[in-house]
């Protein structure tokens, strides 16, 4: 790269973004397709683990609380389900995230939007990752 | 040139028509479940949360909590609960196929959109007879 000050291009001609940032292809967001991405990748995910547990949830449906903590507390049971709690919870922020962008429009309401979206995702997320290690560990 | 100004009352200039004046097509149905189903499974997710809290709190409030369950609209909420997963997961797979490039022919585009409806519905009917009945 030369150390010279280039002038002022004109916007149609404007050459701002280094080689390496085009290299990159990045673009302004600096996440390129990664939205797209893990959209795709934790819908994979869900898809695998909510056939299993639906599976699970039916075998237990209207069985009493030992029964549930019992199964709750099985690997076979608990780690898939904390798998699907966290692809889920990422999952449903992206789609979350496309809903607010589509329709809302007003700059400050679509950013308190989205830091609510990614707060509730959370606070879901994390509730539920607690109760199950709760059951895991014994409660 | 002339430098375009900012009107001064945007909110009144006309807008594009949008989906009211368009018949329902199949695909464009199943585009918005996809979307509707979505956000409903998305709040939803507190129903999940509720439920293992309880199971994770005392016998007697997940009893309470299943006692809810079990009522008439329980029931209507847990049976919606599955279709929505239903609708989106199979809505899914048919957003998977159209990711590899394949399927879009248009009388294609409309089996994968009626067998997104039919599959969700048999699917949801199954797993609830499957409940009703006792599990498997």
């Amino acid at each position: 790269m030369s150390a010279r000050l280039h002038p002022t291009d004109s916007p149609t001609k404007a050459r701002i973004r280094t080689p390496l940032s085009r290299a990159r292809g990045l673009g302004s967001a600096k996440e390129g397709t990664g939205h797209f991405w893990w959209q795709r990748v934790t819908a994979a995910a869900n898809l695998i683990l909510v056939i299993y547990l639906t599976w699970q949830v039916v075998r237990l449906a209207g069985a009493p609380h030992d029964v549930v903590k019992a199964a709750l507390k099985s690997l076979l049971v608990s780690v898939p389900l904390l798998l699907l709690i966290l692809s889920g919870a990422y999952h449903m922020r992206l789609g979350m995230q496309s809903i607010i962008e589509d329709y809302v429009h007003g700059e400050i309401c679509k950013l308190v939007l989205l830091m609510l979206n990614t707060f509730f995702a959370i606070l879901v997320g994390l509730t539920c990752v607690l109760a199950v290690l709760k059951i895991s560990f014994g409660a | 040139m002339a430098q375009a100004k900012p009107a001064p009352h945007p909110a009144q200039r006309p807008l594009s028509p949008h989906i009211q004046i368009y018949r329902p097509l199949v695909n464009m149905v199943m585009s918005i479940l996809h979307r509707i189903t979505g956000g409903a499974l998305y709040f939803g997710t507190l129903l999940l949360a509720w439920w293992l809290v309880a199971a994770a709190t005392s016998p007697d409030y997940f009893n309470w909590v299943n006692g809810l369950l079990v009522t008439p609209l329980g029931r209507l909420v847990m049976i919606g609960y599955t279709w929505a997963l239903m609708q989106h997961m199979l809505g899914g797979i048919r957003h998977f196929i159209w990711d590899t490039g394949r399927g879009f022919n248009l009388d294609t585009v409309d089996k994968l959109s009626w067998g997104t409806m039919v599959g969700s519905l048999l699917l949801t009917g199954g797993i609830w007879f499957a409940v009703l009945k006792g599990g498997f």
